[in-house]
């Protein structure tokens, strides 16, 4: 099945919450919705699950307009941020009820649903009431219900985001294969960026209601097309910076200037914002034709074996990821350095102008 | 008097190295006073119900004749004949009729208007909640005439229908605040994931939700309960012979040889009987359903 969203968007009195969005999802495809919180992720989800009917655009399943079809008619599956289970049933009931709604045989029902509890390690659970269990088999209890279900489209709404880290590495690990055989279209909601990473698919970034890009989730990640892509995609968040390009020389405004080659060198003379990511700004020259931004260092927060550093560089806020432990007074003055190879380029517009794809992938 | 004794051996354990309790113990036997608020509380409490269940146990000659603390003679006459008498009987048959009639109908309306106040905005619905609980506050006085009119006019005068259907009119409002309350503490996401597993919506809302907010249900159908049962004015004016509440009974019982005391004593005990009994079903619901489920 192919879902295609076709100018979808949906207004709620006056606020815009998804405007005009057009997105085909093949079948089989993993698809990541990436976005900070009232991006519209869930909003874009409830449209494409008819819990929500469009404002306007149309929704097509297969070619066919299922705009206005009721929830229950479609083939879908939807999980929850909060653990959205029935309390007053048992967890095998609890995973059986969209089997048992479709009238299926008693065996069947069986078959299915042990086969589920053992995908997701929840055989011994099967008599508990789900409140009498913790978070993350709550919330497995919810992934099993709709993996039952066989769905063509199973919709994941930050499914990881309430439980603790240990749980949640484990489970994004197993969620997609343990979907990927079904061939069902799987739309993964997240605001965290690693996650998408992590997932791979395809990732369409959502910045107030609107996808500002979507495709394989490296590329998107690599090539933002423009500065609101790469924002979204980026945790800590992207460095930017004002650049002028005059006589075949990028010069920062916080100080620091290079003489471009390569992609860098064909754009015209102008005003950029330059955008770089957290890890590429480094406060050791590591040879090569670098940026030197003199700076003064806010904050250091160590994280174990990684520092994040936050500099003031003439007014602006930057954020190096720095390898290891730096004990940095605040208020120091440093030199920060960066490779113009790990830049992206973005004309006034906000629109990429330039990057250096071999080197983004580093 | 047990107090005084368990001082007096903790004494003869200390008494080699402490005098403390031995001071206290000096200080003459130690009173609880939570024990005895608690007591006087509960004496003052249960007074008059026990001086009712006393009264139905006496004959009128004892009422009359003097102040005793316990029936010195102990007699069941006034229930027999309560009992045996179809002018007495038939007033608690009528009065839980058109309760039970009223209470199946104010939950069953009250169940999907509380729905729709929880789970969906519409043009109005803040005033028109809040209106349904000003109801309440109007006297059920302003609303006799008018009921005593119309029901008159078409046929339901002295049916319980017309008791229960009168009493709808501050039972409903009750019901769906309380209601509105226990739904809204449900997650709407549970509905969405009910409508997505494929649920038909009647389907949900039996198999599913109804289970989720029993006790708000149970809680609901007891305040109808009571309030349609102790309410007096509406039923009294609206029946005369056939359908007689026990209540308006209970106020014509004056003979030639004067007030009926026993008898009245013993119908008050049998009055107070459904209510306790409703009352011990829902006795862990009941602060919530006071709070309309917003607890």
């Amino acid at each position: 099945m192919t879902l295609v969203l076709d100018n979808v968007s949906k207004k709620v009195g006056a606020e815009t919450h998804i405007g005009k969005v057009s997105l085909t999802l093949e079948r089989g495809s993993l698809n990541v919705l990436l976005g900070a919180t009232l991006s519209g992720k869930t909003s874009l989800m409830r449209l494409m699950a008819g819990l929500d009917a469009p404002t306007s655009g149309r929704v097509l399943v297969d070619g066919k307009d299922v705009t206005g079809c009721a929830v229950q008619r479609r083939s879908i599956a939807m999980v929850y941020q909060q653990f959205i289970n029935y309390p007053s049933f048992t967890v095998y009931e609890n995973i059986a009820s969209p089997l048992r709604v479709a009238g299926l045989s008693r065996d069947e029902i069986h078959a299915r649903v042990q086969e589920a509890a053992r995908l997701l390690k929840l055989e011994p659970y099967l008599d508990r009431k789900p409140l009498n269990l913790s978070g993350g088999q709550q919330q497995r209890t919810a992934i099993a219900r709709a993996l039952v279900k066989r769905a063509d489209l199973v919709l994941l709404d930050e499914p990881l985001a309430n439980l603790d880290y240990k749980l949640r590495e484990e489970l994004r690990e197993e969620l997609p294969r343990v979907f990927a055989a079904s061939g069902a279209i799987f739309v993964y909601a997240t605001t965290e960026p690693t996650e998408a990473l992590l997932l791979g698919g395809n990732t369409a970034t959502l910045f107030q209601g609107q996808v500002t890009q979507f495709g394989p989730t490296p590329r998107v990640y690599r090539q933002p097309h423009d500065l609101v892509s790469a924002g979204v995609f980026s945790d800590p968040p992207l460095n930017t910076v004002a650049a002028r390009k005059s006589a075949g020389v990028i010069a920062l405004s916080t100080g620091g200037e290079f003489r471009p080659t390569g992609v860098f060198a064909g754009v015209p003379d102008g005003d950029y914002t330059v955008g770089f990511r957290a890890h590429h700004l480094g406060l050791e020259p590591s040879g090569g034709d670098l940026f030197a931004i003199p700076a003064t260092v806010s904050v250091a927060e160590i994280t174990g074996s990684e520092s994040f550093v936050h500099l003031d560089a003439s007014e602006r806020r930057l954020i190096a990821l720095v390898p290891g432990v730096k004990r940095l007074e605040p208020g120091s003055d440093v030199t920060a350095y960066l490779d113009p190879r790990h830049l992206f380029l973005f004309d006034g517009t906000g629109r990429l102008a330039a990057a250096d794809v071999a080197q983004q992938a580093a | 008097m047990t107090d005084t004794i368990a001082i007096g051996t903790a004494d003869r354990k200390d008494a080699k190295t402490g005098t403390v309790a031995a001071n206290r113990a000096l200080a003459g036997p130690r009173v609880n006073g939570k024990a005895v608020v608690m007591t006087l509380y509960l004496v003052f409490l249960m007074l008059p119900i026990y001086w009712l269940v006393n009264m139905s146990l006496k004959t009128n000659t004892e009422i009359t004749s003097g102040l005793t603390l316990w029936p010195r003679q102990i007699t069941f006459d006034n229930y027999i004949r309560i009992f045996t008498d179809q002018s007495w009987y038939s007033g608690y048959i009528n009065s839980l009729t058109y309760v039970v009639i009223n209470t199946v109908l104010s939950i069953s309306f009250a169940l999907p208007a509380a729905y729709a106040f929880s789970r969906y905005r519409f043009l109005g619905d803040k005033h028109l909640f809040f209106w349904l609980l000003t109801n309440r506050m109007a006297p059920p006085a302003v609303f006799a005439l008018p009921f005593f009119n119309l029901y008159s006019a078409i046929g339901l005068f002295d049916t319980p229908w017309a008791v229960a259907l009168a009493h709808c009119l501050f039972n409903i409002p009750l019901a769906v605040w309380i209601l509105e309350g226990f739904m809204s503490g449900v997650p709407r996401e549970i509905d969405e994931t009910a409508a997505i597993d494929g649920y038909s919506f009647p389907r949900f809302f039996v198999k599913i939700f109804m289970p989720l907010i029993a006790s708000g249900i149970g809680v609901a159908a007891f305040f109808c309960f009571m309030f349609s049962w102790v309410e007096l004015l509406l039923a009294r004016t609206l029946t005369t012979v056939n359908a007689k509440p026990i209540a308006a009974t209970m106020t014509r019982t004056i003979s030639a040889s004067g007030m009926d005391w026993g008898m009245l004593a013993a119908a008050g005990v049998l009055t107070i009987v459904p209510g306790a009994l409703v009352i011990w079903f829902v006795r862990n619901y009941i602060a919530k359903g006071f709070a309309l489920g917003r607890v």
